[in-house]
């Protein structure tokens, strides 16, 4: 279920819930290739660059990028082919937004991308989806099938000259894929493993062609974007700077877990209260948030905003909790987190931080690639201390060198997962350290154990 | 024992090679296909694959190893992946790996003694909404309750021929929807 009504009429999400809304007769009745027939071969290219720069759209893979300004880095040489390649791995911990575009509304994806590889003149794209999304992947390869059957992919794009072709690709397995030049190598055909940069895609991509790649849900919102113009699409957030509408996920301990769809802006309260009905256990306290995947700091609902200078960029929100604050890329950034993939984990007063750590440390482990010393050999020293610590083997020196560990694994590597793993820990540590140090003073805690079966007796 | 796909993956190994610029892109959906016929990647599996791409052997097992859901080794037909990260665990999930386990009379990585389930830990699969969860094959199941994973076991055990091999692509999917097993189907989210 979307639950959009208090948040403004679904965009977005206008097809979800419409029974066989991932067909393209379904489809085609809400509109679906309305504004593809109405751009292509009509409108140049650039003009729609120019709309999306408008749009303010702020990339939804995790890091935020505008996504107008990174077309605008698109400069083929003469020969070069430009690729457009969308990312769908969708492996970080706690989203799970894309995989429901895929399975509610694939031709609005397919769209996107059309629209998309026609303002950028790639005559190619790819979509690389995790390999275990199986009904996802199916219906995105019935929507292009049908794409191409309707003579919107192919040689003669809606009866124009213009000729796109548009692929699934699928990964196998590895969350590293998700990172951008770590996708281009598998994609390649190569082990997945992150690049260094520069050269930016946009430079050299695929097969060293100049290639775009966006996040799915980036790519979806493109058709809104051009029907309502980047300006009025752009009018929707609550935010400047930051556009739009947007997917937000829930999951963890709320009664409602599950994908909405609001303006970019909502608060963490808002999304935790209004979209996710509320805590899972109403006698139990909200602990924390960790706000856009597993790689974004954690949040703590006590923490207030402390910006009486009027030209802090939180000074609207001075006064207020943490989680009162409009999220958007920049504001979470200005709280020392970052919005992510805007996929929250909620934890209940039932949770040691402790084990939270531990079970994501185990994760990141588990999918560094191997490249970097300080991220191969951290993220293993870091889950042998934490495995210490919540077995009750550890003294409070080794909180502490959990900390140096977790320093020196920042900004030394290849690509951002080291930081991505490093920043959640030290978030933690800093924020409930009292956690950490009763595990090292072998204090009785909550085990995150107990936390299950009292959530499944319920 | 040498390996070579069948006809009609072959047919579909052929469209998906026409994909790309160069043919060693095709690496990766060549090896799942092979998966999909032999159940792991076999050392025939990669021989077959360099001699088909032009690769050495050590480049395809290079890349057959970097990936979780390329098996290096034989399967059981029913591959049971339970999802251990944040959310999942929020949820119970270690609730339902002990369940799982007892189950199924075998340890997480093992095979069970019928040879029809292999047990694996699995890192976050994109339905954090939907915990706990467990894939089977190709089939997720969600918001899973240790009722309804001891319905689709048993459902699973009975489905499944003994000796039967076979792997990958929902080779054996039960044909009912266990009412209290959330199977995703189409609509909503
Ligand atoms: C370790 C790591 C994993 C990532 N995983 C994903 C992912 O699963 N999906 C995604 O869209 N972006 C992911 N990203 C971000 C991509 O590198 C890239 O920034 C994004 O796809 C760009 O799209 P956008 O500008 O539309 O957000 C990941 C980044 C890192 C460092
Ligand atoms: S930081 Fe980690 S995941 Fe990224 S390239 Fe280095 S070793 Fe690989
Ligand atoms: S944490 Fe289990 S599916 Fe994401």
């Amino acid at each position: 279920m979307v639950f959009t009504g208090a948040f403004g009429e679904p965009i977005l999400t206008k097809r979800y819930g419409v029974p066989d809304s991932h067909t393209l007769a379904v489809a085609s009745e809400y509109g679906a290739y309305d504004v593809l027939r109405q751009v292509v071969g009509k409108r140049e290219p650039k003009s729609i660059i120019d709309e999306v720069k408008a749009s303010n759209l702020r990339g939804r893979g995790g890091a935020g990028f505008p996504m107008g300004m990174k077309w605008g880095f698109v400069n083929p040489q003469p020969g070069q082919e430009v690729y457009l390649v969308v990312n769908a791995d969708e492996g970080e911990p706690g989203t799970f937004k894309d995989r429901t575009l895929m399975e509610n509304d694939p031709h609005r994806i397919v769209e996107g991308c059309i629209l998309a590889a026609y303002a950028l003149g790639a005559k190619r794209g790819y979509i690389y989806v995790r390999c275990e999304l199986a009904l996802a992947i199916e219906r995105l390869e019935h929507a292009i099938a049908e794409a191409y059957q309707a003579g919107y992919l192919g040689r003669n794009v809606a009866g124009t000259d213009y000729a796109f072709d548009l692929h699934v690709h699928l990964g196998a397995g590895a969350y590293i894929c998700g990172e951008e030049t770590a996708l281009l190598n598998s994609l390649e055909g190569f082990r997945g493993e992150p690049r260094l940069k520069p050269p930016f895609p946009a430079v050299a991509g695929l097969f060293g062609m100049p290639t775009v790649v966006n996040n799915l849900e980036s790519m979806a919102h493109i058709p809104d974007i051009l029907e309502r113009g980047g300006a009025a699409w752009s009018a929707l957030s609550r935010l400047e700077q930051d556009g739009g509408v947007r997917l937000y996920g829930v999951s963890g301990h709320v009664r409602r877990p599950g994908i909405y769809e609001g303006p970019v802006g909502l608060t963490l309260n808002e999304v935790i209260y209004e979209l996710g009905g509320g805590l899972l256990h109403p006698d139990r306290e909200l602990k924390a948030v960790i706000p856009g995947g597993s790689s974004t700091p954690v949040l703590r609902p006590g923490d207030i905003v402390d910006a009486p200078d009027e030209k802090h960029p939180l000074h609207r929100w001075h006064g207020k909790s943490h989680l009162d604050v409009c999220m958007g890329v920049d504001t979470a950034k200005a709280l020392g987190t970052m919005l992510g993939t805007c996929c929250a984990i909620v934890m209940d007063s039932s949770v040691s931080m402790v084990d939270a750590a531990r079970n994501l440390m185990r994760f990141y482990k588990h999918e560094s690639c191997g490249q970097c010393t300080p991220c191969r050999e951290g993220t293993g020293w870091l889950v042998d201390v934490l495995d210490r610590l919540c077995d009750g083997e550890a003294s409070e020196k080794e909180v502490d060198l959990l900390v140096e560990i977790a320093g020196n694994m920042m900004g030394n590597t290849i690509c951002a997962l080291a930081d991505g793993t490093a920043m959640p820990l030290l978030g933690m540590i800093q924020k409930f350290s009292e956690d950490f140090y009763a595990a090292a003073h072998k204090r009785p805690r909550t085990q995150l154990h107990d936390s299950w079966a009292q959530t499944l007796a319920s | 024992m040498s390996f070579e796909l069948d006809p009609s993956r072959e047919a579909r190994f052929q469209t998906i090679l026409t994909r790309y610029a160069k043919s060693r892109a095709a690496c990766i959906p060549l090896l799942a296909l092979c998966q999909e016929q032999a159940g792991w990647i076999s050392p025939e599996v990669v021989d077959y694959a360099a001699r088909k791409l032009n690769l050495t052997t050590a480049e395809v097992k290079g890349v057959a190893t970097f990936y979780t859901s390329l098996h290096q080794r034989p399967m059981a037909p029913n591959v049971v992946w339970v999802c251990r990260t944040l959310s999942c665990e929020l949820r119970g999930a270690g609730l339902i790996q002990e369940c799982l386990e007892e189950l199924l009379g075998c340890k997480t990585g093992e095979t069970s003694a019928n040879g029809k389930f292999t047990l694996l830990k699995a890192e976050c699969l994109a339905a954090c909404g939907e915990a706990p969860m467990i894939q089977v094959n190709d089939q997720y199941y969600e918001r899973l309750t240790p009722e309804a994973l001891a319905k689709l076991i048993d459902e699973l055990d009975r489905k499944t021929a003994p000796g039967q091999v076979a792997a990958i692509g929902g080779a054996v999917a039960p044909d009912v929807a266990l009412s209290d097993v959330r199977l995703r189907k189409a609509g909503g989210i």
